[in-house]
């Protein structure tokens, strides 16, 4: 076919329109994506855990931070949660976690305002999230830590830090995957705490 | 016909280079499981299976502290005597199905699996309506032009 032959079948304006229009239509779709992305309400890299809305994992005893004190299992999370009758928090951290250091001033807050939040100490050595808590502040109710990482597993764990809410019959509620933002507390984990509470 | 020919021998390209890329998973000895068939086993569903922490990996492939984990736990689990399935099915309750990285033939994939299929059928609608119209036929030279004609082809 000649350049100066006319299209055949479908419309010279059709063949013009049609991926114009599919370019446009594309650009939209990036651009609503993008923007998103950029208000943290998309995280294309976000794994939605499957444990949400289960019951937490069953785990023995976790060594304590500190060797005077006990550290916790999933029955002693259960007790608590009945002997309470409130939601706790579960966060997942270690001291050489520099997003976890972000996170930090939230928990401290949450903590201060007499939310319930147990930490486990991610792959981590005792004396480092030792020092880490005696520097910045403690706000951890009960401490464990999970040497080899295989309890964080069972909760599905990719990542340092990941906070999981629980209700007061041990269902998991919640679950955020990096560190807490002061609007992800206030939009979200805070409303979440009230309706459990 | 050559053009023709590049263009297949670059279609074909990816194709070659895969196991190329399959001969730089990981393998570290003391990784491995002593029967090398419990091993095979282990290294086909840890390919089956995304590392979290790099998300375009498989386990078996990352160098990630998480894919070394879990790929352990797949070789106790191998060893231990369980089905590709019960293993798969073990990762899944902990990661959801974004850890496979073949999509479960679910309702919520059924449009992502059979994309290839419309793509295929779009494209043959395309080819089918475009052809089906025809140009129609030119109009009959006028005399002038029949005359132009033979004085040139006398020429």
């Amino acid at each position: 076919m000649s350049d100066a032959a006319p299209a055949r079948g479908l419309s010279r304006r059709a063949l013009l329109g049609i991926p114009l229009v599919a370019a446009a239509a594309a650009g939209a779709g990036f651009y609503a994506l993008l923007r998103r992305m950029e208000a943290g309400h998309y995280d294309p890299h976000a794994v939605d855990n499957p444990l949400v809305g289960q019951a937490i994992p069953d785990f023995a005893p976790l060594p304590a931070q500190d060797p005077a004190t006990t550290g916790f299992g999933s029955a002693d999370l259960r007790a608590a949660l009945h002997a309470t009758g409130r939601p706790i928090l579960v966060n997942f951290f270690a001291s050489w976690c520099v997003p976890c250091r972000i996170e930090h001033p939230q928990l401290m807050a949450m903590a201060g305002a007499g939310v319930a939040i147990w930490g486990i100490a991610y792959k981590d050595q005792a004396a480092d999230a030792a020092k880490l808590l005696g520097e910045d502040g403690d706000p951890y109710a009960r401490l464990a830590r999970d040497e080899n990482g295989r309890v964080s597993i069972d909760w599905g764990l990719y990542g340092v830090p990941e906070t999981f809410l629980i209700d007061r019959a041990g269902i998991i509620r919640g679950h955020w995957a990096g560190p807490l933002a002061p609007e992800t507390v206030r939009d979200e984990v805070s409303p979440l705490l009230r309706a459990h509470a | 016909m050559i053009r023709r020919l590049i263009l297949l021998a670059l279609l074909a390209l990816p194709l070659a280079s895969a196991p190329l890329v399959a001969a730089l998973a990981i393998s570290d000895p003391a990784e491995m499981l002593p029967d090398p068939k419990q091993e095979a086993r282990a290294e086909a569903i840890g390919r089956q299976l995304r590392c979290l922490v790099c998300q375009n990996e498989s386990i078996e492939d990352s160098g990630a502290d998480l894919a070394r984990d879990l790929r352990h736990i797949v070789r106790q689990h191998v060893a231990a005597g369980e089905s590709n399935k019960e293993i798969i099915a073990w990762m899944v309750a902990r990661y959801g199905d974004f850890v496979r990285l073949r999509p479960p033939f679910e309702p919520l994939t059924w449009l992502l699996w059979a994309s290839p299929a419309l793509a295929l059928v779009g494209g043959g609608v395309i080819v089918a309506f475009a052809s089906r119209q025809k140009r129609p036929a030119p109009a009959p030279l006028s005399v002038a032009e029949q005359r132009k004609l033979k004085d040139l082809l006398k020429s």
